[in-house]
């Protein structure tokens, strides 16, 4: 197991230069450059003050050495300061938002988990019946959902017509005022509608994958010869069909990462969530090079992790992983 | 084969009703300015977000503007967007599926690591960085979202070149002295467009959908150009007073997209039965 674990973490290198790599073109080769921003809102300013704010940020160095620079500082997480008037250092700007992000996607993963597993083995089981017909809609219907829009009209249902739920933020105005219970409540609240959202994507997604992985292992072998020796139906489905049937899950996990990383630009936008994704909006609409590169980074760096988590699960629970 | 595939097609219907409403898309967009009641971009100050009315079937917006009319110029854009972009992304997914999975060794390692590391990206954060640094506009648009969604159809055209370089067509080609571009592009090429195919249908409904998220958070197409995301966006910012603004565009993007999808899977089950789940 250590020996997987130590090839898997060896495989990482090439592809974190990659990113590293990625990121810092991405930034580099787009034309309009910081200083652009300061000297049309002062369009005083002279070439002399542009070629000092270019000295200041270091853009006026070659590519190359302006990445290795880059790349020297980000092995100690410096990753530089934001461009914004308060001039933080990015790090410091992401760490206080990554938690809320990462608290939502977790728990919209779970909520996938939760939702998806029993609603795919039970359409598989119950093939062709009234619940996977309606279960296939339902899968059909989320693949194409535009879900900004659904957070549209779940904002009007539930916080204009109906007002149960708060439509911005993660706390109510009046947050400090409440007893320390129903600042909870409260958080809840404000947290329904962002995890239901960022959940609904990979909902679909994962029951079909589920369905047809259950189907898949149903047709085995040992399905049958369980059903051979007499196990009653619910200990062929539930005990050997369905543990075969949740391991490529584990993978599955892995790969929607991303995708849930990507939706929380949209679902902190949206819902004011003062999250990473937020904090990336916010950066990209005002040039703020350092923390866009930052987030970059950090979000190709999840993915990198949650992929590394998803297959030493997998390697954990399935000896076959391990050996080949 | 060409028989089996119609046959099988027209049986399934949900794959003719996502033809079906892909076609009359087209038939709407190219016939936008007669069929559309009111100019989409008129300014009517005095029927400012009117609900909906047997005049303005869908109402109008903050402007005053028939948001029917400003929907079908909107399939125009989605369109465009969905075609360019996915055909972009075909070019480059298949230019280096083929190149990776003909030659195999050093080049196709190099090229999957590749692709391994752009889907360690977020493609919407990628997409984001890129468009915001440009300037947003319908083109850039169209080319990030392309540049951002060629890794699937490498991997697939890969794995069909893998298995198709053995056959014996192949080697007879390289019998006669057909160069590698002859043998990758006239011979391989046109076997593995199969599941190219269904890759850029299920590829045109994906870019729809994130033009209009861009569009929707402002970093799309730009106002006064109608796009459905842009309508969206209007739609928020009189989410309290004007549910029709938030509602059809939505609808279109959702039927459009599902149209695809449902078109997408049916030719796939159609091409290969097989692949049925």
């Amino acid at each position: 197991m250590a020996v997987y674990v130590l090839k898997r973490l060896l495989t990482m290198i090439p592809l974190l230069i990659g990113i590293t790599i990625i990121c810092f073109l991405v930034m580099h080769l787009a034309p309009g450059s910081p200083t652009d921003l300061h000297t049309e809102l002062t369009p005083h300013a002279s070439p002399e003050a542009r070629e000092r704010l270019m000295e200041l940020y270091g853009l006026d160095k070659p590519l190359h050495e302006q990445y290795l620079l880059w790349l020297k500082k980000l092995a100690s997480l410096d990753l530089g300061n934001s461009f914004s008037p308060d001039g933080r250092p990015v790090w410091d700007k992401i760490a206080e938002r990554l938690p809320i992000t990462i608290t939502i996607n977790v728990l919209s993963m779970i909520l996938i988990i939760v939702v998806s597993i029993p609603l795919g083995v039970l359409s598989a089981v119950y093939r062709n019946s009234l619940f996977d017909k309606v279960t296939a809609v339902f899968v059909f219907i989320g693949f194409a959902m535009p879900t900004f829009w659904l957070a549209l009209l779940l904002m009007i249902l539930f916080g204009i017509n109906l007002g149960w739920l708060p439509i911005s933020g993660i706390r109510s105005l009046n947050y400090e005022y409440f007893p320390t219970w129903y600042q909870h409540v409260d958080l809840v609240k404000h947290l329904v509608l962002p995890v239901l959202l960022s959940a609904f994507g990979g909902l679909a997604g994962m029951s079909r994958y589920m369905r047809s992985n259950m189907l898949e292992v149903i047709k085995q072998d040992y399905i049958t010869t369980a059903r051979a020796k007499g196990l009653s139906e619910s200990t062929v489905i539930f005990k050997h069909a369905l543990r075969n049937a949740l391991l490529p899950v584990i993978t599955i996990l892995g790969l929607s990462v991303p995708a849930l990383i990507g939706g929380s630009v949209i679902f902190e936008t949206i819902f004011a969530v003062p999250g990473m994704g937020q904090l990336f909006y916010l950066s990209v609409m005002s040039r703020d090079y350092p923390v866009v590169m930052g987030i970059l980074f950090i979000g190709a760096l999840l993915t990198l992790l949650g992929n590394l988590l998803a297959d030493v699960s997998y390697a954990a629970a399935d000896p076959r992983i391990r050996v080949s | 084969m060409k028989g089996d595939f119609w046959y099988r097609f027209l049986r399934n219907r949900l794959a003719v009703a996502g033809g079906v409403v892909v076609v009359s898309l087209f038939v709407v967009s190219i016939l936008a300015p007669w069929i559309a009641p009111y100019d989409p971009n008129e300014i009517n100050i005095d029927r400012v977000l009117e609900p909906p009315s047997p005049e303005h079937l869908f109402g109008t917006d903050q402007l005053g503007r028939d948001v029917l009319s400003r929907i079908i110029w909107g399939s125009r854009i989605s369109l465009k967007v969905g075609f360019v972009a996915t055909g972009i992304a075909i070019v480059i997914g298949a230019v280096l599926g083929a190149v990776a999975g003909y030659y195999g060794r050093w080049v196709d390692s190099v090229i999957m690591r590749f692709v391994d590391v752009m889907l360690c990206f977020p493609s919407f954060f990628l997409i984001l960085a890129v468009i915001a640094l440009l300037e947003p506009s319908i083109w850039n648009i169209m080319i990030v979202i392309g540049l951002t969604g060629w890794m699937g159809i490498t991997r697939l055209v890969r794995a069909d070149f893998i298995s198709l370089k053995e056959r014996d067509f192949v080697q007879a080609a390289r019998v006669i002295g057909a160069r590698d571009s002859t043998i990758i592009f006239r011979h391989i090429l046109p076997n593995a467009m199969a599941s190219v195919l269904v890759a850029a249908t299920l590829g045109v409904a994906g870019a729809i959908l994130t033009e209009s998220a861009l569009s929707f958070l402002g970093i799309g197409v730009q106002p006064p150009t109608p796009s459905w995301g842009n309508i969206l966006t209007a739609g928020k910012d009189n989410i309290d007073i004007a549910w029709w603004l938030s509602l059809y565009p939505g609808m279109a993007i959702l039927v459009t997209v599902l149209g695809y999808n449902l078109l997408g899977e049916g030719i796939r089950d159609s091409l290969d039965p097989r692949l049925r789940e």
